[in-house]
């Protein structure tokens, strides 16, 4: 029971409003304290697991030329962009987006789009751009919110569609568990089990898109 | 063979450079933090192989120590105003957005051409890393492509790349580091005390009552561990095999996927999801650390409903 105790400092670091970073390191250490390892063993397989992890943030790669784009004014043309489709709004934009990043993940091109690459320099301008030809002009608290559904968007159509893909690291991970318990499965046994809550996801999320699409209408109607 | 090692050492020179430029950066009163910040990831990608895991342990110390006392600042590298990047947009009409649709192309020439070629019998990409070496190429490829259609200054990648990540700032490191958490998680056995609590003391006599416990648990331990490839193999051990497929009779593909779908919800509500959850909302630079996740759990939790009741009716023909 005791060894639940790291967790307990990363929920209440985390509530609390500490440095994530240091929470992090706290956590790693009271772990091992009642794992009963010493701190710089603990320390040490921080430190490797760390190292073993530095792919994780090689996709920060991205980001030089997001900003040189964006320097040359990317956002303000994706926001221009849909300024010219006068019946494109907010709603069926993301939906859209969402259908494209569900197609391309499901076959396997899940690095196709993303947060840094897509969502921040292009979908995000876009979607505050389709908004506000329903609502006017937008207060910064809807402007928020719309780029919070941006991203949100683009996480929701990732998760439940990569999966629908034979090779991706959580399937590979199923493969190799049910062997392990004598259960020999293709990988396209798996995957086909994620078409239908993809389709799930889409119908959700898509009908949440279409009524925030609607009270930001009816907020733009009573505010001007 | 061309391996991952390629893309840390271009990951290491680029934040060596965001290091020197955070440096000579006057207008940010905190530039020697992040100076000491983008060093400490330069050489962890340029020589983590080479400290040994205590000095890559003491490594991670001190990035958390300088994120941790508020040593990070913004750095304001000289760009072009608002004014001027809409008069940019006007001008150069739909090139603007070539950069950006670089990345996807050269990334899928990368996986579907570069990634099958074989040089001399051996890959040239490693298979296993192809898409993060093809995503780095993409990176090179497209830097270039802006630099010369968009006529931007030489140093316009690095400066406006600090930028960003100086926006992102500490949260840019947490998912790596919260991957590490994991393996000390692992190293003292947090998943099997969880997974034993669970089976422990939940109700599973009926299938409905199992497959919410599987499914429940999959989303809320994934929500604990940041990820759901942590839950799965505990929760899949304790109630997915001997219960659902064993005692009820269940497809165990339908069950072990949609199990694994469950515990994905969970990833849309937990801050330790961090490059999902945490550094989008830095990126977007909005005023709530948490409005990702916010607007991601109403779908999450019908989601996670829609899951059960299709393990319910799928999984048990």
């Amino acid at each position: 029971m005791l060894t639940l105790l790291g967790v307990a400092v990363v929920v209440l670091g985390f509530a609390a409003g500490f440095n994530p970073l240091l929470v992090v390191v706290a956590a790693a250490l009271v772990t091992g304290w009642t794992a009963g390892i010493p701190p710089l063993q603990v320390l040490a397989a921080l430190g490797k697991a760390f190292n073993d992890n530095r792919f994780v943030s090689a996709a920060l790669l991205v980001l030089p030329v997001i900003g040189v784009a964006e320097r040359a004014g990317l956002q303000e043309r994706a926001r221009m962009l849909i300024g010219r489709f006068r019946r494109l709004s907010f709603a069926p934009l993301l939906i859209g987006y969402m259908v494209f990043r569900q197609v391309t993940a499901a076959i396997g091109l899940t690095s196709i789009a993303g947060q840094a690459q897509s969502i921040r320099p292009m979908v995000a301008p876009m979607a505050e751009a389709a908004a506000e030809k329903d609502a006017g002009a937008l207060d910064p608290e809807a402007r928020e919110r719309i780029r919070a559904w941006a991203a949100a968007t683009d996480n929701i159509a990732l998760f439940f569609s990569e999966d629908v893909f034979i090779a991706v690291g959580s399937i590979l991970l199923m493969v190799g568990f049910l062997a392990q318990s004598g259960l020999n499965l293709d990988p396209l046994q798996l995957s086909v089990w994620a078409i239908p809550t993809a389709l799930a996801a889409l119908l959700i999320h898509g009908t949440r898109l279409v009524l925030l699409q609607r009270r930001l209408k009816r907020r733009g109607g009573a505010g001007g | 063979m061309i391996k991952l090692g390629v893309v840390y050492i271009l990951a290491g020179l680029v934040f060596a450079a965001f290091a020197v430029l955070s440096a000579a950066d006057r207008k940010n009163p905190k530039r020697f933090g992040n100076a000491g910040f983008w060093g400490l990831v330069a050489l962890s990608f340029l020589a983590g192989d080479r400290l040994g895991d205590l000095g890559d342990g003491v490594l991670v110390l001190g990035l958390a120590l300088i994120a941790g006392v508020g040593g990070l600042g913004r750095g304001d590298p000289a760009t072009t105003s608002p004014e001027e990047r809409s008069a940019l947009a006007e001008r150069f009409g739909a090139k603007v957005f070539a950069p950006a649709l670089t990345l996807p192309v050269v990334l899928v020439i990368g996986l579907l051409v570069l990634k099958p070629l074989h040089v001399a019998g051996q890959p040239l990409l490693d298979p296993k890393q192809a898409t993060l070496i093809s995503l780095a190429l993409a990176a090179v490829v497209a830097t270039g492509v802006g630099l010369v259609l968009l006529r931007q200054p030489l140093l316009s990648p690095l400066q406006e790349g600090r930028r960003l990540m100086d926006i992102v700032g500490w949260a840019a490191l947490l998912p790596q580091l919260l991957a590490a958490l994991g393996a000390v998680f692992a190293l003292a056995g947090v998943g099997k005390v969880i997974g034993d609590l669970v089976t422990h003391w939940l109700p599973m006599d009926t299938r409905a009552a199992a497959i919410a416990v599987y499914c429940l648990g999959m989303a809320g331990f994934t929500m604990i561990m940041g990820n759901a490839f942590a839950a799965f193999p505990v929760l899949t051990a304790g109630v997915g095999m001997p219960i659902l497929i064993r005692r009820f009779g269940g497809d165990p593909a339908a069950v072990c996927a949609i199990g694994m779908l469950s515990g994905f919800c969970g990833t849309l509500m937990t801050p330790l999801a961090a490059n999902f959850n945490l550094v989008p909302p830095a990126l977007l630079e909005l005023k709530d650390r948490y409005a990702v996740i916010k607007a991601q759990i109403p779908t999450a939790l019908l989601l996670l409903l829609a899951n059960m009741g299709l393990m319910y009716v799928l999984a048990f023909r």
